[in-house]
């Protein structure tokens, strides 16, 4: 793949030097390579056949307001180099099908997105989204998407993920949201409050209101419910926050402490951790409630966990050795087993929704975010901060999102995000500073 | 007892702590009761809860006033939660309170310094907390009169990024709820 990656940058370099006609290596990016140069993509404002008015906004305003979102998502996969829609030539509607392929050949484009935005006589938008191989002269692909034009950002995600996963064939995963805690205030009396947003930071909504210390958010499956640790009435517990009611239940009754909450793939468990007399342990409960089973029984911190994609295994951290370490369990807590064995100590291990790999914070000195293969080998660090921690996947198991930490009387945490190469690191804007993201799957 | 000599035996006591350099003193303390600098002022001030001349016995106020200033908590090394002889003496100090004022209810908060994961620094807050209450306990201290609460890492006393302000960070501090 790195070959085949590489003899296309030379490809598109060459061309964009000689000019040179039409070549026959079909257009793909490796989301693997670190050495390739991005591939350029051209993304001019989408026209509209008719302009009308919209709650979102006019159909021409939001053809420009779509492809901005389409290349902000394309530049943040680290992968391409977008160009537009400011800056580029503007293109008339029948030339969305039918591209200017010589005119954008002499941009040095390398790939070409074209798409419109139409009102429907029934109140909904339809956007249209087309990817072209400059080169080739050729459509790799088209899509179009139906929605209420207050959605029309998730029709400019769809968009992108279209493009990226022709492209890259990896999975999509711009189509998702990203709930985290909102951080303000004094270090010692800081305002710690639930949000959600976009992948991309729009649409940004605090849940709760700050009064209690909310920690650890992590969405269902289905995007329906959030479960987190709250400080509510000074008795730290997980609840469950129904994001469409506002309602929020504590998940189980217990004087003691209950946090690290996590749902299961299949959402029909919870798995927390439940300190008692100085000793933490792992229990799993039914997302509906009933009697909780404790599922670790060593002495020491067995904390956090984070479920194999097919629900089989789940992968925690414990400190029963004498350090934080990285260990896999079966769903029951049977076959306990160290996986991290390197220097320093392990912690937040987060299962891949591939499947392929476990991420976590190593604590050597600096806080880092890395990867290792569920198995503890091949391990790699991505990140190089004083304290990166809690990394979160996306959906396609190829970029990371964790907080880091900056030090100091007036220091303060915000949400970064890193591909599996470790080159493409870039903060993510939020409205206050932010910790603990966790990403979603992709929107249903 | 009135504000003014409230005010000496808590400046006392700050000064005994900064002399005594116990191993674990904490090297910022708490602020002294606000003055004026009259010596007028009737203690309206006062953090603890007092209210003017009278500090309400059982109450948080009468707690410190009684167990020291500073001595409302032990400190922990890193990745600790053992109480040692020093650790010990200020819970003695603390039992001997709860002994004279057995209707009174504390919680024992467990707080650990900012290099530590989130979660993790929940259990070894808990942890620490349980340690207290645990000796407590063995002093006679009904584990039914003390709620255990960890905070981890995210209510710091003092605010640096360095040593000796992640050892002042690294406690279990004992407080009469309002």
């Amino acid at each position: 793949m790195k070959t085949a990656r590489s003899l296309l940058a030379g490809l598109t370099a060459a061309l964009v030097a000689t000019g040179a006609a039409a070549q026959d290596t079909p257009l793909s990016v490796d989301v693997t390579d670190t050495s390739a140069e991005d591939m350029t993509i051209a993304v001019p404002v989408m026209p509209t056949p008719a302009v009308a008015n919209t709650v979102a906004g006019t159909t021409e305003a939001l053809g420009r307001q779509v492809a901005e979102v389409v290349a902000g998502d394309l530049s943040r996969s680290g992968l391409f180099r977008p160009v537009g829609p400011n800056g580029v030539r503007a293109v008339s509607f029948p030339e969305v099908t039918a591209p200017a392929y010589d005119a954008w050949t002499a941009s040095g484009a390398a790939a070409l997105v074209q798409g419109f935005v139409r009102a429907n006589a029934d109140g909904q938008l339809t956007v249209g989204c087309y990817l072209y191989d400059v080169a080739l002269k050729s459509e790799l692909t088209r899509q179009g998407y139906v929605v209420a034009p207050r959605d029309w950002r998730r029709a400019a995600h769809k968009c992108a993920d279209a493009i990226y996963a022709r492209l890259s064939g990896e999975s999509p995963f711009f189509d998702s949201r990203i709930a985290y805690i909102a951080e303000s205030g004094p270090k010692n009396r800081r305002i710690k409050r639930l949000a959600i947003m976009d992948s991309d930071g729009a649409n940004h909504r605090f849940l709760t209101n700050g009064q209690s210390t909310v920690l650890t958010p992590r969405f269902s499956p289905d995007y329906k419910q959030i479960v987190y640790l709250s400080y509510i009435e000074n008795r730290p517990r997980i609840y469950v926050y129904d994001i469409g009611t506002g309602r929020q239940r504590v998940v189980t009754e217990s004087a003691n402490q209950t946090f690290a909450p996590r749902f299961s793939p299949d959402g029909r468990w919870i798995l927390y951790s439940m300190a008692v007399g100085g000793n933490t342990d792992i229990y799993r409960i039914s997302a509906n409630g009933g009697q909780p089973q404790r599922l670790t029984n060593t002495p020491g911190i067995d904390v956090g966990g984070s479920y194999s994609p097919d629900g089989s295994k789940i992968v925690f951290e414990s400190d029963r050795s004498g350090k934080q370490q990285l260990y896999v369990m079966d769903s029951d807590g049977s076959n306990q087993r160290r996986i991290s064995f390197g220097g320093g100590s392990y912690a937040t291990p987060e299962w891949s929704p591939r499947g392929d790999l476990v991420a976590f914070t190593k604590i050597a000195g600096n806080f880092r975010v890395g990867v290792m293969t569920p198995d503890g080998g091949g391990e790699r660090l991505l990140t190089n901060s004083w304290q990166d921690e809690a990394p979160t996947w996306s959906p396609n198991g190829r970029v990371i999102q964790f907080f880091r930490t900056s030090q100091g009387r007036s220091g303060g945490s915000s949400v970064w995000q890193v591909d599996l190469t470790g080159v493409n690191e870039r903060r993510i804007p939020t409205p206050l500073e932010g910790s603990d993201p966790t990403w979603g799957p992709l929107l249903p | 007892m009135n504000s003014a000599s409230l005010k000496i035996v808590a400046i006392a006591a700050a000064l005994a702590m900064t002399a005594g350099c116990g191993k674990k003193a904490p090297k910022e303390l708490p602020p002294a009761p606000v003055s004026d600098g009259t010596g007028a002022d009737a203690g309206t001030g006062d953090p603890n809860g007092g209210v003017g001349d009278a500090v309400v016995p059982g109450s948080q106020a009468d707690f410190v006033r009684t167990v020291g200033q500073g001595r409302d908590r032990i400190l922990f090394e890193t990745d600790s939660y053992s109480v040692d002889a020093e650790d010990r003496a200020v819970l003695d100090a603390q039992a001997a309170w709860l002994q004279a004022n057995p209707n009174v209810r504390v919680t024992i908060e467990g707080h650990a310094d900012e290099r530590g994961t989130r979660e993790y620094n929940l259990a070894l807050g808990e942890r620490r907390a349980n340690s207290a209450a645990a000796y407590l306990q063995s002093r006679g201290i009904s584990a039914s009169r003390m709620n255990v609460i960890s905070w981890g890492k995210e209510r710091p006393e003092s605010l640096g990024s360095d040593d000796s302000a992640w050892a002042q960070n690294r406690r279990a501090v004992t407080v009469v709820p309002q």
